[in-house]
């Protein structure tokens, strides 16, 4: 490549790059200003100093209509729908393209082909049907009733995920298996799982992050106690006693946001590892 | 070591016939082949065989035990894959233990197992590798060892050696041929190759279509084989077909053959009078390509000009035009022609055979 060519490309790229990080820039400067230092400077000023104040109060105090204990107990109520719903979803999902690939049954494309319209199905259509079913199931605005939302909305993708991965695995590995002596499950745990890694980090992130920042089930299906963090934010950012403290709002966006890139940033590395790996060959 | 018998098998996949009656028959310790084009139901019959199909009527029996509702893992059978279906999570030992591990065998006589098979395959040293740090040789070796751990009644051989590159084919064919000879259990064994057909076997089943065109030992479907096809697929190069028709000759029945201006009559054995109903009428004459040789100097020959010449090394492939049909000649190099030359050629009719043209039928 010529270099004016480089030259320009590269450009190109660093304004698109400065532009993505542009909003990130405001909100981790502005969550660390003072309120007064927001009042007087300019948006896209650098802080004179670094105050956590606003990161602290974010966290344990500010005002989510008249409950003033910040983001933490929705913190922690995604924690709780996020982790059993991320794993449940992921295991059936497993399960179900092992046997839609491994273990063909009379009328299972036909199965599959509708669980696949159920990841283009639009969320809206279920909520009514769905907040009858919890009512019937007495899981209504409770953590548990939402991690049920969350599997079932989620069994979809995921089945399609490991379905789609598991063609690619040989079936001779498993008439081998079956030879040996091992059933259904002995070949799930000891032979298909192993090879999975790959699939199963793409599956994790994409559940995390669809079920972390879900707002429409949450604020829907959720109680008091049941709160996850998006709606959490809401909250915050739309009470509006006195003054509007923009550093507590940036920090408790910011807050909100951190768990998805965490995982990010661990799995990722897992996640294209194990794509280059090219799994399955042997 | 267990006999197995197939008896009248059939096999349909939603409506579609891919095996429409089978019978087979083969005694402990014999080396059995299924051999014919994709698509004859040869893997099919494998898989059931295997249990890993059931089968839709018929009997298979391994020992003296109907097996068709036995599971394949109780079946006392082990089985060499295409693709050698090794566990590729797991290293060359747990690969080989894997089954015993299932089966609950105990951990010293794992080991020992163990130890017996891989100094049997020399693997030993490949005990801790991963099936994808082997070569191709190695995981077909750790396939065999595989089966050899289950000590079987009854190997199964799906295809083993497609995958290989052509030289280490040969050898891997070897050594299975060496194995079975030291472990004389029964074999069935897979493939398209009709070298590894003719070379492994103590029994030949050729198949086309569902249905068993020829069974019996490699000599027998060699030297007679029971239709065109069977005579076509097994030999290479393949048989000859030279459409013909039967004449009166002197002293008996003979084919008529056309090269060029030159007109001759090859004359034909029938003992048993076979051709009579076929004098004046058409049919293919099979002779296969070591039949046709170059003629001593002294020796009455048929003359035929060369079309294009084909080096082997111990042989050179003379190809010509007999009643306007290419075929092919099993010359020694030294007295082999250039394209365009007269070769002098001689045949031997002893093994001639005979077609119908429009049943494919053996004639004579």
């Amino acid at each position: 490549m010529a270099k004016s060519t480089r030259f320009i490309l590269y450009t190109v790229l660093l304004i698109a790059a400065l532009f993505y990080l542009l909003p990130m820039y405001v909100m981790l400067t502005t969550s660390v200003k003072t309120m007064d230092e927001i009042r007087n400077g300019s948006l896209l000023a650098f802080p004179t100093g670094i105050s956590l104040e606003a990161w602290g109060k974010a966290w344990d105090s500010a005002c989510t209509g008249i409950q003033c204990s910040g983001l933490k107990p929705f913190f922690w109520n995604s924690v709780k729908i996020v982790v059993p719903a991320v794993i449940l979803s992921t295991m059936l999902g497993a399960i179900n393209g092992y046997v839609l690939t491994k273990w063909k049954f009379k009328g299972s494309d036909i199965i599959f082909s509708m669980m696949l319209f159920g990841v283009f199905m639009p969320l809206q259509v279920v909520l009514l049907p769905m907040s009858q079913t919890l009512g019937w199931m007495g899981l209504t605005e409770s953590v548990w009733g939402l991690v049920t939302v969350h599997v079932l909305m989620g069994i979809a993708s995921t089945t399609l995920f490991f379905r789609n991965y598991y063609v690619s695995i040989p079936d001779e590995l498993v008439k081998a298996a079956t030879l040996d002596g091992a059933g259904f499950f002995r070949i799930f745990w000891r032979i298909i799982l192993p090879l999975s890694t790959p699939i199963i980090m793409v599956t994790f992130i994409w559940q995390f992050t669809n079920i972390w920042n879900d707002f429409l089930f949450g604020v829907v299906f959720s109680g008091s106690d049941s709160k996850p963090i998006t709606v959490g934010l809401n909250n915050l950012v739309n009470t509006s006693t006195g003054v509007k403290e923009y550093n507590v709002d940036m920090a408790a966006a910011i807050i909100a946001g951190l768990p998805t890139m965490f995982i990010y940033f661990v799995a990722g590395k897992y996640f294209v590892r194990g794509l280059t790996a090219g799994a399955v060959k042997g | 070591m267990r006999a197995l018998k197939i008896k009248n098998v059939k096999k349909s996949f939603g409506g579609v016939d891919i095996l429409k009656g089978i019978d087979i028959e083969v005694e402990p310790g014999q080396f059995l082949i299924l051999v014919g084009p994709s698509g004859c139901g040869k893997s099919t019959l494998m898989n059931l065989i295997a249990g890993l199909e059931t089968v839709t009527s018929g009997e298979i029996v391994i020992g003296d035990r109907v097996v068709n509702d036995v599971p394949p893992k109780d079946r006392d059978i082990a089985m060499v894959f295409q693709s050698y279906a090794l566990y590729p999570n797991m290293n060359v030992k747990k690969n080989i233990t894997f089954g015993m591990e299932m089966r609950n065998v105990d951990k010293d006589e794992q080991e020992k197992i163990l130890e017996r098979v891989s100094k049997m395959l020399q693997i030993e040293h490949l005990l801790d590798r991963k099936p994808s740090q082997l070569s191709g040789g190695q995981r077909q070796r750790v396939a065999m060892g595989r089966a050899l751990a289950r000590d079987p009644g009854l190997f199964l051989f799906d295809e083993p050696l497609s995958n290989l590159d052509a030289k280490l084919r040969v050898e891997m064919r070897t050594e299975i041929k060496l194995l079975h000879q030291r472990t004389k259990t029964t074999v069935v064994y897979v493939t398209h190759d009709q070298i590894e057909a003719m070379t492994l076997g103590d029994r030949i089943a050729v198949m086309k279509d569902g249905h068993i065109q020829q069974f019996g030992t490699p000599h027998e479907i060699y030297d007679n084989p029971a239709n065109m096809f069977v005579a076509g697929f097994i030999g290479s190069p393949s048989m000859n077909f030279i459409p013909t028709r039967i004449v009166a000759a002197e002293g008996g029945l003979g084919a008529e053959i056309l090269h060029g201006e030159q007109n001759w009559i090859f004359p034909l054995q029938d003992p048993q009078g076979k051709l009579q109903a076929w004098v004046g009428k058409d049919v293919i004459l099979g002779v296969r390509p070591e039949q046709f040789t170059a003629a001593e100097d002294d020796e009455p020959s048929y003359d035929c000009k060369v079309d294009i010449i084909e080096p082997t090394g111990p042989d050179t492939l003379v190809f010509v035009h007999l009643n306007g049909k290419e075929v092919v000649c099993r010359v020694h190099p030294k007295k082999a022609k250039h394209p365009g030359e007269i070769q002098r050629l001689t045949v031997d009719l002893t093994k001639a055979v005979v077609f119908d043209p429009k049943t494919e039928a053996r004639i004579l």
